[in-house]
C-alpha cells in the first residue's frame, strides 16, 4: 500500500539501525509520546534492535488511558440510562471504571454503540428522534477535529436529541508537566506526527526554548520511527535542542488551519484531569458556551461519583514512564487485555496492552541477567 | 486512536452541507469527511483518521524522506566496499 509499504522496508530499517549505532556514544532516554507509536516500537521490536544506550520511554498519548476515571464513571452512569443511545470509539468498552465497564452496561440491556465516525452518532441522532444520542468525546488533538464536526452539525441540523460527553486532552501541557516533575528522565521527545498534522508543530518552540529539549516530530511506520530516534540522537549527543520535523510527508508547521479555526469556535481551553497523572492545568478542551446546550455533562448532571481505582495496578507509572508494563506486578497476571485493571491494558495505544499483545513478559533486567 | 490510514481520494461530493469523499484504501472504498481538505482534489492522497481526512500527504516530502533514508551508510558502504566491486 503506497506510503505505507515504502516505510517499513527492512533493508532501509537496517540503514537507519546502523546509523543510530553509529551516532551513539552515551544513554539517552527517549520519549515516544504517543500510544500509536509505541505499538509500532514493540511490534517491530525496535526497541531490542537498538543500541543498549538507548532507552524508549513510553509516553502518556493514549486517550482511552487517560481519560480520567470520574469520566467513565459519567459515561457509565449515562449509559445506563433508559431511552439513551450511548456511542463510542470500540477501545472505550472494556475500560474499567470504579465497578464495571462499558461492556457490562451493554450486556445488561444498556444500548451502548460502536461507532467508526462521529458522524455515525450524528445520524444516529437523526434517525432516532425519540431517543438521546450521547456520544463519548475523548481523544487529542488528532481526534478533535472529527468531534467538533459532529457538535457542529448537530447544531446545523438543529438536533436537539444529540449531545456529547467531552474529555478532550492536549499535547504541549502533558509534555510541559512531564519536564516539570522532579522523577523526570526524559531527554528528548518524539511528538506525535498525527497531532502536529492538525495543529502544526508552532506551539513545540516554546517547549524546547524552556526546557532546552529537543523535540522531534514523528511518525508511525517503522522507519518513521527511527528516524525520529536518530534525529532526536543527533540532537543530544551535539548538544542542541531543537524543533525538527522527522514526518515532513504529512505534517505542516502551520498545521490544518481549517480544523484549528472549527476547534477554536466549538472548543475551550479547560484543565483536565489524566488517570494516572493527576489534574494537568489547561491541557484539556471542553465546548465553548456557544456549543453548551451539547454539554452531556450539563445535560445530565451526573452526580454522586464516587471513584475507586484498582490497588493493584500501576497504569499511573507505566503513564509517566516511571515502569515499564512488565515491572508492574499484575502484568500478564490479574491484569490482562480479557480482564484489564487499568486502561493500558484495553487500548490498542496502550502500553500494557502492547507488551501483553506481543510477548514481552520477561523484564528487562532478567534479560540483562540471562545474558 | 491517533492511527491514520493512508488513502486516495475517488470522489467527491456534499452531505448535509458538508464536503465529503469516497476514498480508496488499497481496495476498501470508505466515506469520509474532506471539510477541512477545502483544496485536496481527486486522486491526491490523504490520511484518514476517524472517517476525516487531516491532511494531504505531500509527495515531494515522501520522495526525499526515501531518498534520505537511501543516502544513509551509502558513503560507509563505498569506503568499506570490496575492490572488486568497485570495478563492476
Amino acid at each position: 500500500m503506497k506510503y505505507l509499504d515504502e516505510y517499513r522496508d527492512p533493508a532501509l530499517a537496517q540503514r537507519l539501525f546502523d546509523e543510530i549505532r553509529r551516532i551513539t556514544t552515551r544513554p539517552w532516554a527517549i520519549m515516544e509520546v504517543c500510544g500509536g507509536q509505541t505499538h509500532s516500537i514493540i511490534r517491530n521490536g525496535i526497541d531490542q534492535l537498538l543500541p543498549p544506550e538507548i532507552e524508549l520511554i513510553h509516553g502518556p498519548g493514549c486517550p482511552v488511558c487517560v481519560t480520567p476515571l470520574e469520566m467513565i464513571d459519567k459515561a457509565l452512569a449515562i449509559a445506563a440510562r433508559p431511552g439513551v443511545i450511548f456511542c463510542s470509539f470500540g477501545d472505550m468498552l472494556r475500560v474499567p471504571g470504579s465497578s464495571m465497564d462499558l461492556f457490562r452496561i451493554k450486556s445488561e440491556g444498556g444500548d451502548v454503540r460502536i461507532v467508526y465516525s462521529p458522524l455515525d452518532a450524528v445520524k444516529l441522532a437523526q434517525q432516532h428522534p425519540q431517543r438521546e444520542v450521547v456520544f463519548f468525546g475523548i481523544g487529542f488533538e488528532t481526534t478533535a477535529p472529527a468531534n467538533a464536526m459532529a457538535v457542529f452539525q448537530a447544531r446545523q441540523l438543529g438536533l436537539k436529541n444529540f449531545s456529547m460527553l467531552v474529555s478532550h486532552v492536549l499535547v504541549p501541557p502533558a509534555i510541559a508537566a512531564l519536564m516539570e516533575s522532579p522523577v523526570n528522565r526524559v531527554q528528548a521527545f518524539l511528538a506525535a506526527g498525527h497531532v502536529c498534522s492538525v495543529m502544526g508543530t508552532w506551539q513545540y518552540n516554546p517547549l524546547v526554548e524552556r526546557y532546552h529539549v529537543p523535540i522531534v516530530v514523528t511518525g508511525f511506520e517503522p522507519l518513521d520511527v527511527l528516524e525520529g530516534i536518530r534525529k532526536s540522537v543527533l540532537q543530544l549527543e551535539q548538544g542542541r535542542a531543537e524543533l525538527e520535523n522527522a514526518y515532513p510527508r504529512a505534517v505542516q508547521s502551520e498545521g490544518n488551519l481549517a480544523a484549528q479555526k472549527m476547534l477554536a469556535d466549538v472548543f475551550q481551553i479547560t484543565d483536565r484531569a489524566w488517570r494516572g497523572i493527576g489534574v494537568i492545568p489547561q491541557s484539556g478542551w471542553r465546548l465553548s458556551a456557544n456549543y453548551a446546550e451539547f454539554d452531556a455533562e450539563t445535560r445530565y448532571a451526573v452526580t454522586d461519583i464516587h471513584t475507586t481505582e484498582s490497588a493493584l495496578c500501576h497504569s499511573g507509572e507505566v503513564l509517566q514512564g516511571l515502569i515499564k508494563p512488565n515491572q508492574c506486578p499484575a502484568f500478564g497476571k490479574q491484569c490482562t487485555p480479557r480482564n484489564p485493571l487499568g486502561a493500558t491494558m484495553v487500548s490498542t495505544e496502550g502500553a500494557c496492552a502492547a507488551y501483553y499483545q506481543y510477548g514481552r513478559f520477561i523484564r528487562a533486567e532478567e534479560v540483562g541477567v540471562a545474558q | 486512536m491517533c492511527l491514520g490510514i493512508p488513502g486516495r481520494v475517488l470522489t467527491i461530493y456534499e452531505l448535509n452541507g458538508t464536503r465529503m469523499g469516497k476514498v480508496d484504501f488499497n481496495g476498501i472504498e470508505k466515506d469520509v469527511c474532506l471539510a477541512y481538505l477545502p483544496e485536496i482534489a481527486v486522486g491526491d492522497y490523504t490520511i484518514v483518521h476517524v472517517g476525516f481526512a487531516i491532511t494531504c500527504i505531500d509527495e515531494q516530502s515522501a520522495q526525499e524522506t526515501l531518498a534520505l533514508f537511501h543516502s544513509l551508510g551509502v558513503l560507509d558502504e563505498e569506503l568499506n566496499a570490496p575492490i572488486i566491486e568497485k570495478q563492476l
